[in-house]
């Protein structure tokens, strides 16, 4: 089935959070593949630092993408709307 | 400190999150919204993860397996950190398909299947109890800490604990039946709940690390030195249970619930992709430290699952220990409230309605207010969990390890992840794929995991463990097919997912979807790009009255209403009834399954509209919307084209027409004169024959002579006017044979030779000599015509014509060129038609149907005659039947 076609090359902005995306998605595969490697470590007080220290890392990096991420491909009616009177 | 105090404090605080609770419900109803659907609120309420397995359990976790009890919260990060890869997507289908739990995810993915949403919820209940039990035996155990007299009434503890947490739960959870309209109450006091564990956890990790350490460098000696540096990572342990609470985060009854059912802003997940992985790095951040000074001070025979509590205890810090007990308090009750909320929607929508649905007589149409009867059933549920959770509680002893009880229950709700991952990502998932894939994985785990759970001799006997039932050797339950040495939870973990997916995998495969299975399905897999309109179908003529009536009782009244008058509105009508549109009714089954769940709200529409309407051609349909508007585009495009062909066509038919017409009117002119000239000499000398007397001889001789050319001339019309005639009608009969080009045109020449004004004809002897098959008579006829008409026509002054014969694209042609002037293009266009005749009638002899005759001729033979402009001249080009010519 066609989708809508979508242009050969995109502007500048466009690539760039095409690319961020991508980067998000690999994240927790590189997050998984660094926490694999504390099941070989010995003592137990470096795993612990290794563990914290991907930890930490993988919040930040992700942290960087999602400020990127945060604002698009969010059509309106997913966003927080008048829905107040819900409730 | 007393134990009075401890319930004082304790009752202080329940009583303050009602009012938080209380005071948001208002807030929301008033409107005032805003902070409450804050990224900051939607973060903390994920933290309901952190139940008090992981405020008291995790130290207690790693006192006996060391930095282990990381996977538990590692799990999670990868899951929040991969948010843009499946929580989005999730979390999109959710607000698109007004999902109300995890099992209303699964049931309505697969065709809106019921017994797929029974499954996953006695999946959920039996997930939740060993997890409900857990949160009562650690607030137990905390309380018991305080006790005067420690082991005492244990139980009667856990039972009060149980009933107050039903009756908030009751309060608050079910005070909205549509559970889409989130539960402000409920989320803000979980929020707070949320704060207080975090700095509870924070608070005595600080002081046992600053305090009783000495800072961050001789806390590493300790640890160093601890029974915890024995303890070093199992890499299959780790792996799997890393994988394990990855799964378990998303399916959890209560993680689904606020992670997807209370988001209220898709782009809230953004922040809780980078904030809840922070929550859950500061919650583990002190485990380790709090585990080894713990092991450290305390006796031997401490628990070290409540070292949390009992650490500040030793070191008389009251007010921390105090802080501690909330803290672990807040993580139980949060735990149990979500829980009990999701589980028992799952209950009413899924196992309580269906069954009432089916019992009342006259369906869904009777009156009555089935709002009360679902209220009631969520409330009954909610006290029958946690009733199951206390018997849980009391059956296992309460004796088994915080972590060993909650892994149970991870495993448990892991089995719904294939059915899940592969609703979400494969359009090729059937209902009876995910059934064969619960069933199987959830057979697995009891078998495996959580019947051994109750200790050998508990429900299964010690010589199962140890031969298998009735002695078959490869069930044992934690050595299946025969393979032993694996871990206990890894092996249970490993083999349900694994014959799980498989049979979920295989039955799909080999099973065919139905109609509504496949539309879910697209809508699901391609949920970015259909995103708010899911594709209706057509009703059957449904009353519009009957429907407003089941959804006033669903809905309420009001509420009812003003969504009919809305859609009346919108389509353009007056008063509350609108038509039964499709799109009506997809949207009335939406909103009816934010309060019964879709299985629930698909079958009672399906009671009015009169059963299932979606067939194979709608789903086609549907599915090929875009590919039909395409091809009904580039069809246009081909049509225009083919309209703008034939506008041509016509146009040049037009043309042509006009100039046959006034060569028609100038023909009628020419050929009554042709027809009266000769009929009037014919009768003015016949006439003076007749009166006879006096005509001299050689006058009558010469009068006769004049009738009878006239005559001639007139036959001659007439002949050519019955030959054509005879030629369009197909009726001529040709003799075919074969025959010599040159002698053809040798007679052709001969028929035309007109002595006295003779025209000189270039011939090419060699050329000619080709075999024909053909009828010469026919062709001599076409040869004599252009011959002659060459002769009338060629006004040079010394008139030549010249044969050639040559071959184009390998057939044979005959050229008559002479070195005339050129006939004039309006001419040309129409020198093959009847009736037509050069504007030049200085020597025309014959009506102008000499080359119509020719080309009529020559289709019947095969070939054709055209007209061909040469340099100084003109040129009829005689193409010879096409086969027969190759036969020399």
């Amino acid at each position: 089935m066609a989708g809508p076609r979508e242009p050969t090359f995109l502007a500048r902005d466009s690539y760039r959070r095409r690319r961020v995306s991508d980067a998000a998605r690999l994240v927790p595969i590189m997050g998984f593949l660094l926490l694999l490697l504390p099941g070989f470590m010995t003592v137990t007080t470096e795993a612990m630092l290794y563990i914290f220290g991907v930890w930490a890392f993988l919040i930040f990096v992700i942290g960087l993408l999602s400020r990127h991420l945060a604002d698009r491909n969010v059509p309106p009616e997913m966003r927080a709307s008048d829905e107040a009177s819900d409730s | 400190m007393s134990f009075d105090l401890l319930v004082s404090v304790c009752v202080l605080y329940v009583v303050t999150l009602f009012v938080i609770a209380f005071w948001a419900d208002k807030r929301a109803e008033a409107g005032q919204v805003a902070w409450l659907n804050s990224p900051l609120i939607y973060t903390l309420s994920l933290s309901i993860y952190c139940t008090a397995w992981t405020f008291y359990g995790a130290v207690g976790y790693a006192a006996r397996s060391g930095m282990e009890f990381a996977t538990i919260y590692l799990g999670p990060t990868l899951v929040m950190v991969g948010w843009w890869v499946l929580l989005k997507r999730l979390v999109r289908i959710g607000r698109t398909q007004r999902i109300t739990s995890i099992a209303d995810l699964i049931s309505s993915r697969y065709g809106k299947s019921n017994l797929i949403g029974v499954l996953v919820t006695l999946l959920a209940v039996a997930g939740t109890m060993p997890y409900i039990a857990l949160q009562l035996q650690s607030v137990t155990l905390s309380f018991d800490v305080f006790s005067a007299n420690p082991g005492e009434g244990l139980n009667e503890t856990a039972f009060v604990v149980a009933m107050g947490l039903a009756a908030f739960t009751i309060l608050f959870g079910t005070r909205n039946l549509d559970v889409n309209a989130r539960h402000h109450g409920v989320v803000i006091a979980i929020a707070v709940e949320a704060v207080v564990k975090l700095v509870a956890l924070l608070a005595v990790g600080i002081f046992v690390v600053f305090i009783l350490a000495g800072g961050p460098g001789p806390m590493m000696d300790v640890i160093s030195a601890s029974e915890i540096a024995q303890q070093s990572i199992r890499p299959e342990r780790w792996t799997v249970l890393i994988a394990l609470a990855a799964m378990a985060f998303l399916c959890l009854p209560r993680m689904f619930q606020v992670m997807v059912v209370e988001s209220y802003d898709e782009r809230h997940l953004a922040t809780a992709s980078w904030a809840f992985p922070l929550y859950l790095f500061l919650m583990s951040l002190f485990v380790v430290p709090i585990a080894a000074i713990g092991l450290n001070v305390l006796p031997d025979d401490a628990n070290p699952d409540l070292f949390v509590l009992t650490v500040p205890l030793t070191f008389d810090r009251d007010g921390l220990a105090l802080l501690a007990f909330l803290g672990g308090f807040s993580s139980a009750t949060s735990m149990v409230i979500v829980a009990a909320l999701a589980v028992s929607t799952m209950v009413s929508n899924h196992i309580v309605m269906p069954i009432w649905l089916s019992r009342q007589q006259g369906g869904a149409t009777v009156s009555g207010d089935v709002r009360s009867v679902v209220i009631t059933a969520r409330r009954v549920s909610i006290a029958a969990l946690l009733a199951l959770g206390y018997l849980y509680y009391v059956y296992s002893g309460g004796g088994g390890a915080l972590a060993a009880i909650g892994l149970i229950a991870f495993t448990g709700m892991a089995q719904v992840m294939p059915a899940m991952i592969g609703g979400v990502f494969w359009r090729g998932a059937t209902r009876y794929g995910a059934a064969a894939g619960l069933t199987v994985g959830f057979a697995v785990w009891l078998w495996a995991s959580f019947l051994p759970s109750f200790g050998e001799d508990g429900i299964i006997p010690a010589t199962v463990f140890a031969n298998g039932p009735f002695g078959i050797g490869f069930l044992r339950p934690q050595a299946l097919f025969g393979i032993e040495g694996f871990d206990p939870l890894v092996h249970a973990v490993v083999w349900s997912l694994l014959l799980n997916t498989f049979a979920f995998c295989l039955v799909s495969l080999l099973t065919f979807p139905t109609p509504l299975e496949r539309l879910q399905g697209a809508a699901f897999v391609n949920v970015y790009r259909y995103s708010e309109n899911s594709p209706g179908w057509a009703g059957s003529a449904a009353d519009a009255e009957d429907l407003l009536m089941m959804s006033q009782r669903i809905l309420g009244g009001r509420e009812a209403q003003e969504l009919f008058v809305s859609e009346a509105s919108g389509q353009g009508k007056e008063g509350y009834l609108p038509d039964v549109t499709p799109a009506f009714l997809e949207r009335l089954e939406r909103e009816l399954a934010g309060s019964v769940g879709a299985a629930t709200a698909h079958a009672m529409i399906m009671q009015i509209t009169g059963g299932e309407s979606v067939s194979v051609e709608d789903l086609m349909r549907v599915a090929d919307e875009a590919q039909q508007i395409l091809e009904y585009s580039s069809q246009l495009e081909a049509k225009s084209a083919e309209l703008g062909r034939t506008a041509l066509q016509l146009r040049e038919a037009n043309e042509k027409l006009v100039a046959l017409s006034v060569q028609k009117d100038a023909f009628l002119s020419q050929i009554s004169h042709e027809l009266r000239t000769p009929m009037a000499s014919i009768r003015s000398f016949s006439e003076i024959l007749m009166q006879g007397e006096g005509v001299p001889d050689e006058e009558r001789q010469r009068f006769s002579q004049i009738i009878h050319d006239e005559a001639i001339r007139l036959t001659r019309l007439l002949d050519d006017l019955l030959d054509l005639s005879v030629l369009e009608n197909g009726q001529v009969t040709l003799n075919e044979r074969s025959v010599m080009l040159n002698s053809v045109i040798d007679r052709a020449i001969s028929a035309t030779d007109r002595p006295g004004e003779a025209m000189p004809i270039h011939r090419e002897a060699q050329m000619e000599a080709v075999q024909l098959h053909t009828d010469p008579d026919r062709l001599a006829q076409v040869f004599i015509n252009l011959i002659s008409n060459a002769q009338k026509y060629c006004d040079a002054s010394e008139p030549a014509l010249d044969v050639r014969v040559g071959m184009e694209r390998g057939r044979r042609f005959v050229d008559f060129v002479d070195n005339g002037s050129v006939v004039p293009a309006d001419v040309q266009n129409v020198m093959f038609e009847k009736f037509a005749r050069g504007t030049d009638h200085r020597a025309a002899g014959g009506a102008g149907l000499g080359l119509a005759i020719c080309r009529e001729v020559m289709k019947r033979l095969g070939g054709d005659v055209s007209y061909i402009a040469v340099e100084d001249g003109n040129a009829f080009r005689v193409l010879l039947p096409e086969a027969r010519a190759a036969v020399a």
